[in-house]
């Protein structure tokens, strides 16, 4: 194994450095995968079939939650991998509960969102433009989802073992995985509902 | 090596079958369409030829020349990077080829998207050509009669298919008529077609839709203008009428014969957003509901679900309500 | 659901084949516990992380694969052989040409392209391993769980039966009510997240683990192909991901993607499809090229004729593969302009190809050519793909694919491309590469009847296709009139199909002669090869290189033969650093199956839980610290002296 100190701690072995290479390819895929589900929205959104229309579904309050929430994590995420590269433990996990919380809140937001769309009728099955909604704003929601399970699977390792170069490594990337998220947010965001409610 | 000479001679055969007066349906044409295509693909075959054969020649040069067991004991190959000049001639000569070969493709994919030369003046006769399960629909609009597994058209006249399907993607194909098109259920496509020559053709369904597509096959038979009006005069006064309860009948049946109707179905049962820019079309379906009576529409849609799935019945109750 | 559902019933050859699997599974189960193999099955195999044993999985599976998709196609080139044959009828001929496709293609083609990237590339590169081992493994049995649920599928609920395109309608529930099409987006979605692995860990593996000195050209060009293919894999496959994630949730929860009504659109799936598909094609055809240009340099002992264009045409071909899926439905009527771009970009890859062809017709000018069995499997590839991608020039002029578009015409031309292209290329790859991981070679006499066979029938078998599509014959039929005069040619088709399977079965018999009767190479370079494969033992040790070489241009290898130095100049042997063997991936790969066969039948209960379990699975390996092992100087020196003490 290689060791250079001159490296931040996440990148100091050579496995490391792949693992974060190979991560970045990774988000690359899930561009791919987004930017395939968005094609979906876009080719389907105006085929509401019976079904109600963006107009008559979105409702503004809601969105800017999820979305102060969600920019607010990946803010906190930033600090967290701040902190963890100062070495300060504490602040780190201070940072990445809040974080967790915050994607939480997101996911709360959103499954409350969820339930009323559905009392209001508007099923996955209701009408192409529904389906390509709930899927596009699922996968997003199942990634948040996912990344809370892997947060706090690393907050216990980094608890565990203190900032090493496994638990800096897995932090790190986890970082680039929940900014990614938020990206992909505010593209939702911009594109689903600004553009719905325009 | 020795046994790709043989190779070279099924190619020759090749060349040979198809340039030679050829019995093959498809560069057998009988219409300025399928004319159009046969002369193009005959004309790719040409320049393909001709590719080949540099290519061949020579691949049969290096591998007599240089074989190991003819050459001296102490010969040892060049270090040999490659060649600007050559690597560009390369690139640069099929450069050229594909240009000339995308000016063919685009003008004569334009040829055939177009009515034919030399007809453009007269006014296409339009025939609905719809596919559910295993059988073809011939509406006449204008004539007001409709067929099913055989269509008859006049010769020397553009026939205008306009095609859609009550299920599956279907292709309507007649091959020497012309090349095909998909006939889809949320849009109608057109194809145009004339024959030159009073014969039966063999048309068929050529896209996979499931258990009975090999036997999807129907019957173009094109007469003289005046057999044609005959046959029409004939129908409008011996066929029965196709009313809905029948209609529905056949769409449920998976296979049926000839059948030959003096009404249409296309009052009861309209094709899906004619012509229309498919970007916007549901706003239009949109409006078109609002503005059609329900009876009508529900009608329409339930032609779509001759299957009758539950999950779709359970679809269209829950729109049904939605609505209210 | 009641039994009789649950099995598929009915169909003689279906019994015959649950007899013949229940058979085979006991005959596998009683041999391994007789000779007492379980241990080492599980130890050397299930458990692996080695590149070079996941890699020989793999081709494995792809032979096997192989046969199952080949047995398919003898069935349907058996029922077109006359007209109004009844061997099959209509549901069961739809079947078997549906998994034909997605077999072939899915199932033998990318695994066994796969397998010989995992065996060759970190090799040739001069690594240990791959950059992930771990994950690798997870790819192989990600792919396993995904290619055994998919055979399944013929005995238990029913095979798919709507093409390997699977185009909607016709595969919605509402046209194809069985199971079938639930078993092909699940197989296919789990094995294809392999393959997404499979492309992000070889990126990494060709960008990182290169030998000191090896910059990106001095790559071997196997190597470059693999590094473009994977690319390809990172960019396609999620597009995959989702086309069946639609599919998944059209049929199992009622969404209206691809339905007839409230919106749905039907060509929505053939786009998704196609988006896929055609990178796809390039997915399996430019690791074939990259077997080519090491098997013919090799045995032209020449070094490849231009490289670099070599490089940069290989790079075009994977951009313009990405801008020509609408070729795949040019009479859907997109109109002049959109057919017309889709035409010329389509036509625009055979100068990219163009170019491949005479770089490889001039690595052969001046050379000394030697006729080995991989060889004559590279020279077949010359002519006959050749008349593959004039055809496809033909099929890319939109006008005239009205009249080829699904005919038998079609199907020439891409069974002309991927046989050649990539049956051949894999066979060629498997002969010429055997030597390193077994260490003997196969018996080149039985090979080259082998090739014979294949290559004289394989004209015989698809030449004809051409003439019947052109006659107005279509594919996917299950039978024919004998009015239409197809019979004469069909015949011929048929006969040279049963002539591959021949060739195919002189092939495995092959691998049987050599295992027991092949002398042993002890070189480690069989061939006087040229990359750095061969520049350490055969079979390869766990470690690959004792000492990692050092490389200052392409071909190295062959340059250090000829000036008699040795690329491990310098260097001495140190501690060396290998991952351990785990049974993660396998108990994942397991629980993937069950997830998978849950989803099929639409079993929530099982499936949730499985679901839950994978979690927990991931949850394990993240919490595990797992820090690999160290072989000591001594253990390898002591390996090393092994492996030469049979040179002496």
């Amino acid at each position: 194994m290689k060791h250079d100190t001159s490296l931040a701690l996440e990148y100091r072995t050579e496995e490391n450095e792949n693992r974060i290479l190979g991560f970045w390819l990774f988000l690359g895929a899930e561009i791919v995968l987004f930017s395939t589900l968005f094609t979906v929205f876009f080719t389907l959104s105006h085929r509401y079939g019976n079904g109600p229309t963006p107009h008559e579904l979105f409702e503004l309050k809601g969105v800017l939650w999820e979305t102060f929430l969600l920019l607010t994590s990946s803010f906190t995420c930033g600090l967290a991998i701040h902190s963890m590269r100062l070495g300060l433990k504490k602040p780190m996990m201070t940072f990445f509960i809040i974080t967790m919380l915050f994607g939480l809140g997101f996911l709360g937001v959103e499954v409350t969102e969820f339930i009323t769309y559905v009392h209001d009728g508007a099923t996955i099955q209701t009408s192409a433009f529904l389906s390509s909604l709930f899927t596009l704003l699922g996968t997003h929601g199942a990634h948040v989802t996912f990344g809370l399970l892997w947060g706090t699977a690393i907050m216990i390792q980094v608890k565990k073992y203190g900032i090493d170069e496994a638990t800096a490594n897995k932090s790190f990337i986890f970082s680039l995985y929940w900014h990614f998220l938020d990206v992909v947010w505010i593209f939702i965001f911009s594109f689903v509902y600004l553009k719905g409610l325009m | 090596m020795k046994n790709k000479g043989p190779l070279f001679v099924v190619f020759l055969l090749f060349a040979v079958l198809l340039s030679g007066c050829s019995p093959l349906t498809v560069l057998d044409p009988k219409g300025p369409v399928a004319k159009t295509q046969s002369d193009t693909i005959m004309f790719s075959v040409f320049v393909m030829a001709g590719i080949l054969a540099v290519v061949y020649i020579l691949y049969i040069y290096m591998l007599t020349k240089y074989r190991a067991t003819k050459a001296n004991e102490d010969y040892v190959p060049p270090h040999i990077e490659g060649s600007k000049w050559l690597e560009l001639i390369w690139t640069i000569i099929p450069v050229i080829i594909v240009i000339v070969l995308s000016v063919v493709s685009v003008r004569s994919t334009a040829a055939v998207e177009t009515t034919p030369k030399g007809y453009e003046n007269e006014k296409p006769l339009v025939i609905y050509a719809s596919s559910s399960n295993w059988k073809w629909h011939f509406s006449y609009p204008e004539e007001g009669i409709e067929t099913v597994n055989y269509v008859n058209i006049p010769t020397n006249r553009t026939v205008e298919f306009r095609l859609y399907s009550y299920g599956p993607i279907t292709s309507f194909w007649i091959p020497q008529l012309g090349g095909q098109k998909y006939a889809m259920s949320d849009m109608v496509t057109k194809l145009r077609l004339v024959a030159e020559h009073a014969d039966s053709y063999l048309g068929r369904n050529s896209n996979f839709n499931g258990k009975g597509y090999a036997q999807m096959e129907f019957e173009a038979q094109a007469m003289s203008p005046a057999d044609y009006r005959k046959w029409v005069h004939d129908v409008k006064t011996t066929a029965p009428a196709l009313t809905k309860e029948e209609f529905n009948t056949l769409l449920n049946t998976p296979f049926v014969g000839r059948k030959t109707y003096s009404s249409t179905h296309l009052s009861f049962s309209p094709p899906p957003m004619e012509g229309k820019d498919m970007s916007n079309m549901n706003m239009d379906h949109k409006t078109d509901e609002k503005d059609s009576s329900s009876s009508t529409k529900t009608d329409g849609m339930n032609m779509n679900h001759m299957d009758g799935m539950n999950m779709d019945s359970m679809n269209m109750d829950h729109t049904q309500h939605s609505n209210n | 659901m009641k039994w009789d559902e649950f099995f598929v019933t009915g169909e003689p050859m279906i019994y015959a084949a649950d007899i013949c699997i229940v058979l085979a599974s006991l005959a596998i189960i009683i041999g391994l516990t007789y000779f007492k193999k379980w241990g080492y099955l599980w130890r050397e195999w299930l458990t692996t992380v080695d590149h070079k044993k996941i890699g020989v999985m793999y081709i494995i599976s792809a032979l096997l694969m192989l046969f199952r998709g080949g047995v398919d196609a003898l069935l349907m080139r058996t029922q077109l052989a006359m007209p109004n044959m009844t061997l099959l009828n209509a549901q069961h001929y739809n079947e078997i040409f549906t998994t034909h496709g997605v077999i072939m293609i899915l199932f033998m083609a990318m695994p066994f392209i796969i397998g010989l990237m995992n065996v060759v590339v970190p090799l040739q590169i001069g690594a240990r391993d791959v950059a992930f081992p771990r994950l690798n493994a997870v790819s192989f049995w990600l792919f396993f769980a995904g290619a055994m649920l998919f055979n399944i599928s013929f005995v238990i609920g029913g095979s798919p039966d709507a093409g390997w395109s699977a185009y909607f309608p016709l595969a919605s529930k509402e046209f194809s009510p069985s199971v079938g099409n639930n078993y092909y987006s699940l197989a296919l979605q789990i094995s294809g997240i392999g393959t997404l692995m499979t492309g992000v860990n070889f990126v990494v593996t060709i960008l990182k683990m290169r030998a000191p000195g090896m910059t990106l050209m001095k790559m071997p060009m196997f190597t470059w192909s693999i590094l473009i293919t994977s690319v390809i894999i990172m960019f396609a496959f999620p597009v995959l991901t989702i086309a069946l994630l639609l599919m998944m949730f059209d049929r199992l929860f009622g969404t209206q993607f691809f339905t007839m009504t409230n919106g749905g659109m039907d060509m929505l799936w053939a786009n998704l499809f196609w988006v896929w598909g055609h990178p796809e094609v390039y997915i399996v055809i430019l690791p074939a090229f990259g077997i080519y240009s090491e098997i013919i340099s090799t045995f032209a002992k020449k070094n490849l004729y231009g490289y670099k264009s070599m490089v940069v045409s290989m790079v075009a071909i994977s951009l313009l593969s990405f801008l020509v899926w609408a070729h795949h439905f040019y009479t859907m009527g997109m109109g002049v302009v959109g057919n017309g771009f889709f035409s010329i970009a389509t036509m625009a890859i055979s100068v990219p190809t163009g170019v491949k062809l005479f770089n490889w017709l001039f690595t052969l000018y001046k050379g000394r050519i030697e006729f080995t069995t991989p060889m004559l499997y590279a020279l077949a590839f010359i002519p006959s793909f050749t008349i593959g991608g004039v055809t496809g020039v033909m099929l890319a002029i939109a006008s005239a694919d009205y009249q080829y578009h699904n005919t038998m015409f079609l199907v020439a031309h891409f069974h002309y491309v991927l046989i050649p292209g990539t049956v051949f290329a894999v066979i060629a790859g498997m002969h010429f590469w055997f030597p390193k991981i077994f260490g003997f070679r196969l018996n080149e006499r039985i090979g080259k009847i082998a090739f014979w066979f294949i290559a004289i029938s394989f004209q015989v078998a698809f030449m004809p296709l051409f003439f019947l599509g052109l006659n107005g014959m279509t594919r996917r039929m299950y039978t024919y009139s004998p009015e239409t005069g197809f019979g004469p040619l069909n015949m011929i088709a048929t006969i040279g199909a049963f002539g591959l399977a021949i060739g195919f079965i002189f092939l495995v018999y092959n691998i049987y002669y050599s295992f027991r009767y092949s002398p042993r190479d002890t070189t480690g370079d069989p061939w006087d090869g040229r990359s750095l494969e061969w520049a350490t033992h055969s079979p390869v040790p766990e470690y690959n290189f004792a000492i990692i070489p050092t490389v200052d241009k392409l071909d190295a290898f062959w340059f250090a033969k000829q000036d008699k130095k040795s690329l491990f100049e310098g260097k001495k042997i140190e501690e060396i650093h290998m991952p351990n063997n785990t049974g993660g991936p396998f108990v994942l790969g397991v629980v993937f199956f069950f997830l998978g066969f849950f989803l099929v039948f639409s079993w929530w209960i099982p499936a949730i839980i499985s679901g839950v379990v994978v979690l927990i699975l991931l949850a394990m390996r993240s919490f595990e610290r797992d820090h690999g092992h160290h072989i000591h100087v001594e253990e390898i020196v002591e390996t090393e002296q092994k492996l030469r003490g049979d040179n002496a």
